[in-house]
């Protein structure tokens, strides 16, 4: 088309030229810029060797039904060759409710496991070695309470705290501007995030308690420059948390990994991982001296996103996850994972998860993406984008500190909600004008009938199994240390002391989660969602 | 003074515990910029508290948008629900609909099901068609 030859501007605003030359360095220090794999600023990966010396992780999100089934797919997914497991939780875990709760009406189970107790967990996870296979729990709001109950389970399995390993997403300043999935306020809630880190940094070392997600700022309309620097901001504000109570920076900033989102133009999300390497690793030594290299490395699972599949001609979804893995590879993620071809529509089905798996792991088996590390690293035009990238994220930042008063400010307010909608409605305009391609959509569109979509089977009987077992658990358990150990949590709640230990204990004694959510609501109230449009 | 129709108010809400709410959102400001008075009801609101909410607010035009499959349940709730207030704005249902389940939807009384993949023309011509427009109110109305 003639107006490409004239003007191309990718969705972070930067305009593209049709040729790159040695000139486009010029400012770009070969050294100090770009350097080698494994040292500072780590532009080109966290490691010296990256997938040469081990390849990426494959970790796909799965979780539905009752434990028992969740239990079930996460073997068949083990069996596979998948080495890490990513949990999903239904809304009602994810909200803090119980299955028998009124609200959790019609989505027990639905959207992902549901967990009630203690004993859900230890359903889930039978069988599985958690001394090999690394988990991590999808979970924001009920972190707390369901990083406790995961702890205890590896206990169960002869994993003591010292060893556990595994992530929590635990990033609740995201769920206000996409995903949702919030009830705190967002003070206690940062808090708890505090005691979250502080608690891990001192007895559970090897877990990640946090992984900030740019992933679901991105998929709520955030361009790329937006989803690292949104996420950038919620970082420090997590790192600041962490610092208030006392530790030293290097004594947790290593323990927080990212989680980043995958559609879009190839060569930008490219640049834009590349960029975000570098600039976290400045930040983390200009903003808060961390000394420690292992501070300094941006550890991220960057993932293809469903905010790029589409509905229409869902096989194409197939050919997209792949180019999405393609960029991950590039990117030198640690981890990866797949929205699969019915994402757009349904939870995966188990032949679509296991082309995703696959998808992986063709790439690393078969394509020669772990020969050399950092293959696009020194071409004109990736360095001189990966710049462009760096100085519009750092500009973005200070946007939010300057003219938003910070991120937390910025969610209470719901100015980065506003923003982020703005955006989506924007995009889906340029979808329906035809000004942004959607092959099968606005390309190359088939006008057939409206296809008959599968969608995941929902059986209700799940809710009332799941209520069953928590009955039979609260008439069991000692209703007595029940009580005192929600009467604990909420003390603890309100003196400000850091609430896991009292977690554990209330989870010990098979307190539901819905009793410890409904105990630090009392204390701490809920968020007012802002819904200025 | 030239007469001008009041603008038609559309309540766009997101039922049940699902907080994805960009297609809530993308509606709302189509809608907002097509000229209807749009109110957001925000996330996690009950069956209940939208039938309230539209009630209070007296809206022509009901939106809501599911993802999480529970459109069936929640339509027969919601409309059930209405009756009980004898108030009856043009229901809308988008999101992640099944085509088979058009015909339920309809069968329980929901007047228009956009799908994702829709389009904002198409809404927007299918609620002027439709909406039960209040009487006409002189000198600009609440147009913003």
């Amino acid at each position: 088309m003639s107006d490409r030859l004239e003007q191309l501007t990718l969705e972070s605003g930067i305009s593209v030229k049709p040729v790159f030359g040695p000139e486009d360095l010029a400012g770009i220090d070969l050294q100090g810029d770009i350097g080698l794999p494994g040292q500072y600023p780590f532009t080109r990966g966290i490691h010296p060797l990256m997938y040469r010396a081990r390849p990426y992780t494959m970790r796909q999100y799965a979780g539905f039904g009752t434990p028992e089934e969740t239990n079930q797919r996460f073997k068949f997914l083990i069996e596979q060759g998948q080495n890490a497991l990513n949990v999903a939780f239904d809304l009602p875990t994810q909200m803090g409710l119980d299955s028998s709760d009124p609200l959790a009406e019609g989505e027990v189970g639905r959207v992902g496991m549901a967990v009630d107790t203690l004993a859900d967990m230890e359903l889930a996870f039978e069988d599985i070695p958690l001394d090999r296979i690394s988990v991590s729990l999808t979970i924001n709001a009920v972190a707390a309470p369901i990083m406790a109950m995961y702890f205890v389970v590896a206990e169960k399995h002869g994993v003591p705290l010292a060893e556990v390993r595994g992530t929590a997403q635990n990033d609740i300043l995201k769920e206000y501007i996409g995903r949702g999935a919030w009830i705190f306020p967002a003070g206690p809630a940062v808090r708890l995030i505090g005691d979250t880190i502080e608690f891990c940094s001192r007895h559970a070392p090897k877990y990640y308690p946090v992984s900030v997600c740019g992933y679901h700022i991105r998929e709520s309309g955030a361009n790329p420059v937006q989803e690292i620097a949104y996420a950038f901001c919620i970082a420090r504000e997590y790192v600041r948390e962490g610092m208030r109570r006392g530790l030293g920076v290097d004594d947790f900033a290593g323990r927080i990994s990212f989680n980043f989102d995958i559609h879009g133009n190839l060569f930008e999300q490219v640049a834009k991982f590349r960029a975000a390497r570098r600039l976290w690793a400045r930040i983390m030594v200009d903003e808060f001296a961390a000394e420690d290299p292992d501070s300094m490395k941006l550890k991220m699972i960057a993932g293809g996103g469903g905010g790029g599949l589409t509905i229409e001609q869902p096989e194409n979804n197939i050919v997209r996850g792949a180019y999405y893995a393609l960029i991950s590879a590039l990117s030198g993620a640690q981890t990866m994972a797949l929205c699969s071809y019915d994402e757009a529509y349904t939870i995966p089905s188990e032949k679509a998860a296991l082309i995703s798996l696959r998808t992986m792991q063709i790439l690393v088996e078969e394509m020669g993406l772990r020969d050399t590390v950092d293959p696009l690293g020194g071409s004109y035009y990736v360095e001189w984008l990966t710049s462009q990238m760096e100085q519009r994220i750092l500009l973005e930042i200070q946007r939010v500190d300057e003219s938003w008063g910070g991120i937390v400010r910025a969610v209470e307010a719901g100015l980065a909600q506003q923003e982020v909608a703005h955006q989506a409605w924007q995009y889906e305009q340029g979808i329906q004008d035809g000004s942004i391609s959607k092959v099968g959509v606005n390309r190359y569109r088939m006008e057939e009938e409206r296809r008959e979509i599968e969608l995941h089977p929902y059986r209700p009987e799940q809710a009332e199994e799941s209520i069953r077992r928590t009955a039979q658990v609260k008439a069991e358990r000692d209703a007595g240390k029940v009580e005192l150990a929600l009467q604990r949590l909420g003390q603890v709640a309100a003196s400000g002391e850091n609430i896991m230990p009292a977690t554990i204990e209330a989870v010990r004694a098979y307190a539901t989660l819905g009793e410890m959510t409904a105990t630090l609501k009392q204390v701490f109230g809920a968020f007012k969602e802002p819904l200025a449009l | 003074m030239e007469q001008r129709a009041a603008p038609i108010r559309v309540l766009i809400a997101k039922p049940g515990l699902d907080g994805h709410d960009r297609g809530a959102k993308v509606v709302a400001l189509a809608l907002r910029q097509a000229g209807f008075e749009v109110i957001y009801t925000g996330l996690h609101q009950t069956v209940e508290q939208i039938v309230e909410a539209a009630v209070q607010e007296d809206v022509a035009v009901l939106g809501l948008s599911v993802l999480s499959g529970a459109h069936l349940p929640i339509a027969e709730k919601l409309m059930a629900r209405l009756r009980e207030f004898g108030f009856r704005p043009l229901v809308v249902l988008g999101g992640n609909i099944p085509g088979r389940d058009l015909e339920a939807l309809t069968g329980l009384g929901v007047d228009g099901v956009f799908p994702t993949g829709s389009r904002f023309e198409d809404l927007v011509a299918f609620i002027h068609q439709r909406a039960q427009v209040g009487s006409a109110v002189e000198g600009g109305g609440r147009r913003r």
